[in-house]
């Protein structure tokens, strides 16, 4: 009747049996607080149904918050971790556990606060950007929300009933296969990642259709500010390389669940074939984040430095040969397989090569402010914050582009330290700084400053402590994802915990911006413009006018329901369950599609 | 300072390998800073230099292109990416891990990833040891790696660069110890539960040190053969170093064969 699914499987130790009270508790905190401000049904037909891309932009950002929350308690339960578990003591967490912690942190930092938080930005901005009532196709903009809010659902879940993955974040077979991992961990992983995956793949479709065919007319692709080229060229990406994502995963699950042997140690099955797959998808991943990142910097440094972004067309050509050149470098990840020189050599110089438009982008910015009149507000300070880490965060790139480097570094904390550099101060500090510059002209009021600057100030400080000592323990020859430390590596984590607890007041500062300027919003209205930007988002109200093609529709969110039943049901194989998942997503397409109302 | 931090084995090379390795990370820092010194200087230098409150700043609102200017842009990073890449072709031919080390016939050593734990055999010596590896001053070892475990890494971080250490497969690491020394060894890729405890010692001996070890380890009474071999593979962590006098011959190519040959059944552990 339940698969394999038993009582057993919400039985665990004290840790796990807090962190399902604080799930339990946080999903009944707040459908006490609807209930008791009877906001079911504004909810529902203000949010939860609407196709307006500025409210599902509002949404995804909402969820990334959530998300960025709980993956933050996972870094700060590592961080605790490693510096209690020193020499003889074992720590607080099982190696299990711990491995499931920094399996979590991974997959929900880039899958479900990352993503959200840029096709929030991207939702929001993007159809203001080049003049468009709403996107292509908002039915399917808003499945495409919901159905990564089920992957993310998926996940908080496998916290209350059973277990996540204990593989690291990209499930390297064989240790993900069967043999070595035959708890529901892994499945749900895939599942996870299979469900949001295909409502990031057909977002990518709609705002590629989008900015190709709703523009303004007059708004060449020439004319089109630099924001909506980074977006452009991020959904490229999200169209070429989450296909192979999703037929990696799929390919790990008929291992998994029908016994096949694509990535298995015996029977012909190869787990290198998978290590190349999910990189072919996750090095273009990383410019799926970060290009709109750097999209977001264009903007906001010419209108705070007061003048025009330096050099538009070399901008453009820059993101492009980003777009293609990294489909191209993947194996940059694995240089320690023991692939050929010359395959080694080709990939590290290809990596290089990327550093090149890379380099004429923050050459680009630096002469953007030369000769400007620069205003310091909050979106600038994270400009600044962000060059500076970035900078130090490509040359350690850099560093590990050269396979003879790569070698004495590669899975060392030093590995761990640079792609947190390009990460947080890279892609967070860019969307950041976009929330703060556009948060004004989603929803009307700007947001507080003092708190703002103590949040960027809490940020980079915290930030530097916590991974400059990582760069410093992996030149010590300290691998990753280890539950206990030697006692030589102590000092330096302590200070990398005391980094993530600043971070922490960073995290804090911004929540408690939210809440302030959210108070005082009637006695800080922002007026149509209030940066003096230059584009054409600032000509319209502040907050813009509601979607003239919104239409209310439940179908986004029950079809998610159903892959999210779908899921589930395949993680614990009820078979059953499963095949109601799948009529029911078929049954509401072949409703939807006799809708003839839609705008 | 040193000592309480411990040693920065990647900095402290005692092996040539690893001395070239950290050869090239100096040199490839050192060049990447001549773009990104001026890069931070001048950010720094702007921001300070055109804030909004210094009117006495030229202001240019409408400068916006200018072709000499971005061709240099487009220069400056082709230059230096075309030195670091000429370096990194030939780097990377030279410290290519399956290339032969200069100084002799290399020490073979067949190195085995168990779960969680390191087997390291000796075919010329026929002895074999777990979590213990011995390697004479001065004489190249070459390593062959294979592993009946999820994919591990093989990695002594002061004689040289990791290798993958996967099933059905052989990877060859070639290195050898300058200075003998007592070094870290550890495997750099999570591989599961015992991971953390996935060590070995790498001694580095002088030659007469190494064949005294050599006979100090034959003189254990242990037998590693096929049946021995099915215990010590199953999953255990934090085992001390273990010595077999005897090591059968064959033991290795079954290992690295099992999972390929037509009749494997399925995990034979």
């Amino acid at each position: 009747m339940f698969g394999t699914l038993t009582l057993n499987a919400f039985l665990h130790g004290p840790i796990e049996t807090v962190a399902q009270l604080s799930v339990l508790f946080g999903v009944l905190a707040v459908v006490g607080l609807l209930t008791y401000y009877q906001r079911w049904g504004w909810l529902y037909k203000h949010w939860l149904t609407t196709t307006d891309h500025k409210k599902i932009g509002v949404m995804y950002i909402a969820l990334s918050f959530v998300m960025l929350a709980r993956g933050a308690v996972d870094a700060f339960m590592m961080r605790a971790q490693q510096v209690l578990a020193v020499g003889d003591g074992a720590g607080y967490l099982s190696p299990d556990h711990y491995a499931q912690v920094f399996t979590a942190h991974g997959v929900i930092m880039i899958f479900f606060v990352a993503m959200p938080f840029m096709f929030g930005l991207i939702n929001c901005i993007v159809p203001l950007q080049i003049g468009a009532r709403d996107v292509a196709y908002p039915f399917l903009n808003s499945m495409s929300f919901w159905l990564t809010v089920a992957g993310a659902a998926l996940i908080n879940l496998s916290l209350v009933v059973g277990e996540f993955a204990a593989t690291g974040w990209l499930a390297y077979p064989p240790l993900s296969e069967l043999y070595f991992s035959p708890g529901v961990g892994v499945d749900y992983y895939i599942w996870a990642l299979q469900i949001a995956g295909v409502g990031t793949l057909l977002s990518g479709i709609n705002f590629l259709v989008t900015i190709l065919k709703m523009r303004v007319p007059g708004m060449s692709l020439m004319k089109m500010p630099i924001f909506v080229w980074t977006a452009l060229g991020s959904m490229l990406l999200v169209i070429f390389a989450f296909p192979i994502l999703t037929a990696t995963l799929a390919l790990l699950s008929l291992d998994r669940t029908l016994g096949l042997h694509f990535f298995t140690t015996d029977l012909g099955g190869s787990a290198m074939m998978y290590v190349n797959l999910i990189w072919a998808w996750g090095h273009p991943e990383v410019y799926i984040l970060i290009l709109p990142a750097f999209g977001a910097f264009s903007e906001i440094v010419p209108t705070f430095s007061q003048k025009r972004l330096f050099g538009y067309t070399s901008m453009v050509v820059a993101t492009m040969s980003i777009v293609v050149l990294s489909f191209v470098v993947w194996v940059h990840h694995f240089f320690t397989m023991g692939a050929s020189a010359n395959v080694n050599a080709f990939f590290g110089i290809m990596t290089m090569v990327i550093a090149i438009p890379t380099g004429v982008k923050v050459f680009n910015w630096l002469f953007t402010m030369f000769r400007g009149r620069i205003i310091f507000a909050t979106p600038m300070l994270w400009f600044m914050g962000f060059l500076t880490t970035f900078i130090l965060g490509g040359m350690t790139g850099v560093l590990m582009s050269i396979p003879g480097i790569d070698f004495q570094l590669h899975n060392s904390l030093f590995l761990v330290a640079h792609f947190h550099n390009m990460v947080i101060g890279g892609v967070l500090f860019g969307f950041f700084a976009g929330f703060v510059y556009w948060f004004p002209k989603i929803f009307g009021f700007m947001l507080n400053e003092r708190l703002g600057v103590y949040a960027f100030w809490s940020w980079i400080v915290g930030f530097l402590l916590a991974f400059i000592p990582l760069y410093a323990l992996g030149l010590m020859g300290m691998t990753r994802r280890l539950s206990e430390v030697g006692v030589e590596f102590q000092p330096l984590l302590v200070v990398a915990a005391v980094g993530a607890c600043v971070i922490g007041l960073g995290m804090l500062f911004q929540f408690l911006q939210l809440v302030v300027s959210i108070r005082d919003r009637k006695k800080n209205p922002a007026g149509n413009n209030p940066w003096n930007g230059t584009h054409l988002e600032w000509t319209t109200t502040s907050p813009p006018p509601a979607s003239p093609l919104n239409e209310n529709t439940s179908g986004g969110l029950l079809i998610a329901a159903g892959a999210l039943v779908f899921g589930f049901a395949l993680v614990w194989h009820i078979w059953w369950l499963a095949t109601l998942g799948v009529v029911g997503i078929v049954a509401l397409l072949i409703v939807r599609s006799f809708e003839t109302h839609h705008a | 300072m040193m000592y309480l931090l411990g040693a920065f084995a990647v900095l402290q090379p005692q092996g040539s390998v690893a001395l070239a390795e950290r050869g090239l990370l100096v040199s490839a820092t050192l060049l990447m800073f001549i773009v990104a010194v001026p890069v931070l200087s001048l950010l720094f230098f702007f921001a300070w230099r055109y804030r909004a409150g210094n009117t006495k700043a030229k202001y240019l609102p409408n400068w916006q292109h200018g072709k000499l200017e971005e061709l240099v842009w487009w220069a400056i990073p082709f230059e230096i990416v075309l030195i670091l890449g000429a370096l990194t072709w030939t780097s990377t031919h030279q410290l290519d891990p399956r290339l032969p080390l200069p100084g002799g016939a290399p020490l073979v050593v067949q190195v085995v990833a168990l779960d969680w734990k390191w087997l390291f055999i000796y075919p010329t010596e026929q002895v074999a040891t777990v979590n213990e590896l011995a390697v004479p001053v001065g004489r190249p070892v070459r390593f062959e790696v294979t592993a009946d475990a999820p994919m591990n890494s093989f990695w002594i971080p002061q004689l040289g660069g990791q290798i993958y250490a996967m099933t059905g497969m052989v990877n060859i690491l070639n290195l050898v110890a300058d200075k003998p020394g007592t070094f870290a060894g550890m495997s750099a890729n999570y591989s599961g539960a015992g991971f953390a405890q996935m060590k070995f010692v790498a001694k580095a001996l002088s030659p007469e040190d190494f064949d005294a070890w050599v006979q100090r380890v034959k003189e254990s009474p242990l037998v590693l053969d096929h049946h021995t071999y099915v215990p010590l593979a199953a999953p255990s962590a934090a085992g001390p170093a273990v010595y077999y006098g005897t090591a059968e011959n064959s033991l290795y190519n079954t290992i690295v064969t099992k999972f390929t040959g037509p009749q494997a059944p399925a995990h034979a552990h």
